[in-house]
């Protein structure tokens, strides 16, 4: 069986909900009623098959062509399977994602993976703000599985984090990991401002000196016995977090956010 | 049937069912994994008074550790899954937590689970932090040597244990020497523990004594200075007897730790002042397990 293609046709004005476009959901369906599902777009709804061209049929392998940034909601929700998307996304990736994997070549816009409970998700662009984080006024964000994103993210990735890892070879923008519950965020780039703001637990994972804090107590230089086990989990990704030459187990270790519980930490590698 | 002047005789060994967990012991060097791996293991020698039974399985490459430092497998064998839990917790708290570099990993993936470092996470009086890793949970507990490290829980599956035969030489040091052979060759069988000083016991026991408070007492049958005092089952020339004791996961493991401990004092020989080997035989009322000599080395 060929996996199930959708490949966009025209590029509508108005921004597109994906959500029905999902593995479980069309797990039984036949073709022609995978093409008079209706999509919401803007404030009309349109059918499948005004909006994309649809090729094969295994549902647990769905391929979303010509992508762009207004595809909102792909993959909302995901049971198991796998969703391949060529070219960009628009907000609310992964959105409540429950198991599975999904593949973005481009970029992704706000929200990806928001409430992400498991599965991976792979990101091999720029992610936009709020990437792994709870939607506004949820108290949870991320609780379980793998962000990698090869790119960098915007501002407060990994807000309310509550578990998982967030792995960026890029570089993360200000307030990262802000208001993390616990869980993993690793950057292999820069970091910017306020760091770990109202961090209560978690650990922030850094290959460059962030910007001193003085909510973060330094706690001296470590080899912590952990860092191998995490770093051997990583194993399996095509990244360079699977590179053996990325691994460290020698950091400095800082304790905070003092103005909360100080249970997190930021632990930068000593080259 | 003779094996090289070697009679093994028409008879059986009996044990029982068990439960049984591994755990993974590492640190810094071969030598403090050791050091760790031994003082968990100790006192573990039998159930009737330790609680539990406990031994090194084998020493563990880099390679083969959760962490890639030296390692030391070890595993421990009680009668009943509380008891077992029980024990592990209590000696991974005061052999593995105390032990200097150390970390602590489970060395059973299935089976039921039970607390490894789950509640010695406590020890860090809320400074412990819990990292969940490839679906594995394990707990970074402040120590003042740095983080002692431990994974939540291990598995415990059913196993057997009291496997065991019985080398009859004709004199104390021959006696010894061919044990001593035996549990080197046993030692390569994975899943299995010799669980006696040395892997050897000379203390063999028989199922029940004349004293009333006594459940098992030394088995006179094989007790060389009482040849002309009680039904012996030993020949004239018979001088020394020792026993090794074998848990094993399955009933197979211990078949082949059998046969290879066995072959290795047959190959010795009567040359050596071996003479004879048997098994303890407690006419079935011991346990379930039966382990026939003569079919293990046929």
């Amino acid at each position: 069986m060929s996996a199930l293609t959708f490949t966009l046709t025209h590029k509508p004005d108005q921004r597109v909900d994906m959500s029905p476009l999902v593995c479980q959901k069309l797990a039984e369906m036949q073709p022609a009623e995978i093409a008079a599902l209706t999509l919401q777009n803007g404030k009309r709804k349109i059918r499948v098959d005004e909006l994309f061209d649809i090729t094969g049929s295994d549902a647990q392998n769905i391929v979303i062509k010509s992508s762009f940034d207004k595809l909102d909601f792909i993959g909302k929700e995901l049971d198991g399977g796998r969703i391949t998307v060529e070219g960009d996304a628009g907000a609310y990736l992964g959105l409540g994602m429950k198991s599975g994997e999904i593949e973005v070549s481009g970029d992704v816009g706000l929200y990806a993976a928001c409430e992400m409970k498991k599965g991976k998700l792979i990101i091999n662009g720029n992610a936009g703000d709020f990437l792994g984080a709870a939607l506004p006024g949820n108290k949870m964000g991320m609780k379980g599985g793998t962000i990698l994103v090869k790119g960098s993210v915007g501002e407060r990735a990994g807000d309310h984090m509550r578990r998982g890892n967030i792995l960026i070879e890029g570089n993360a923008g200000d307030y990262c990991g802000s208001r993390m519950t616990a869980g993993t965020i690793a950057v292999m780039g820069h970091t910017g401002r306020h760091l770990g703001f109202a961090m209560r637990r978690g650990t922030l994972l850094l290959w460059n000196q962030p910007q001193a804090s003085a909510r973060f107590n330094d706690c001296g230089a470590h080899t912590l016995a952990f860092l191998p086990i995490l770093f051997a989990s990583f194993k399996k990704l095509n990244s360079t977090f699977s590179d053996s030459s990325a691994a460290f187990s020698r950091v400095q270790r800082y304790a905070g956010d003092m103005s909360e519980m100080g249970r997190g930490e930021i632990l930068v590698k000593i080259s | 049937m003779i094996i090289n002047g070697v009679a093994i005789d028409a008879t059986f060994a009996e044990a029982f069912p068990m439960k049984a967990t591994r755990a993974i012991i590492t640190a810094q060097n071969e030598k403090w994994a050791m050091i760790s791996a031994q003082a968990m293991t100790g006192f573990a020698t039998s159930v009737i008074a330790c609680g539990c039974e406990a031994g090194i399985e084998r020493v563990l490459d880099p390679s083969e550790t959760p962490d890639g430092r030296p390692g030391v497998s070890i595993m421990i064998f009680a009668m009943g899954g509380k008891g077992l839990a029980k024990q592990l917790e209590t000696r991974a708290g005061q052999c593995v937590l105390t032990s200097p570099t150390s970390a602590l990993f489970a060395g059973i993936d299935g089976g039921t689970r039970i607390a490894l470092g789950k509640n010695l996470r406590y020890f860090g009086d809320g400074f412990q932090v819990g990292k969940l890793i490839d679906g594995k949970r394990y707990w970074r507990i402040p120590v003042m040597d740095g983080e002692f490290l431990a994974e939540a829980t291990t598995g415990q599956v059913d196993a057997v244990g009291g496997g065991n035969f019985l080398v009859l030489a004709k004199s104390q040091p021959q006696a010894l020497a061919a044990c001593e052979a035996a549990i080197e060759e046993m030692r390569k069988i994975p899943n299995v523990i010799m669980p006696f000083p040395g892997g050897v016991v000379r203390s063999g026991s028989k199922v029940g004594s004349k004293y009333a408070a006594l459940g098992a007492s030394t088995n006179d049958a094989f007790c060389p200075t009482l040849k002309g005092m009680t039904k012996t089952d030993l020949s004239p020339e018979i001088e020394s007897v020792m026993e090794i004791v074998i848990d094993g996961l399955t009933k197979e493991d211990i078949d082949k730790a059998m046969r290879v401990g066995i072959q290795a004092v047959c190959d010795l020989g009567a040359a050596n002042g071996i003479k004879r080997i048997s098994a303890g035989n407690y006419g079935g009322k011991l346990g379930p397990f039966h382990f026939h000599l003569q079919e293990i080395m046929a």
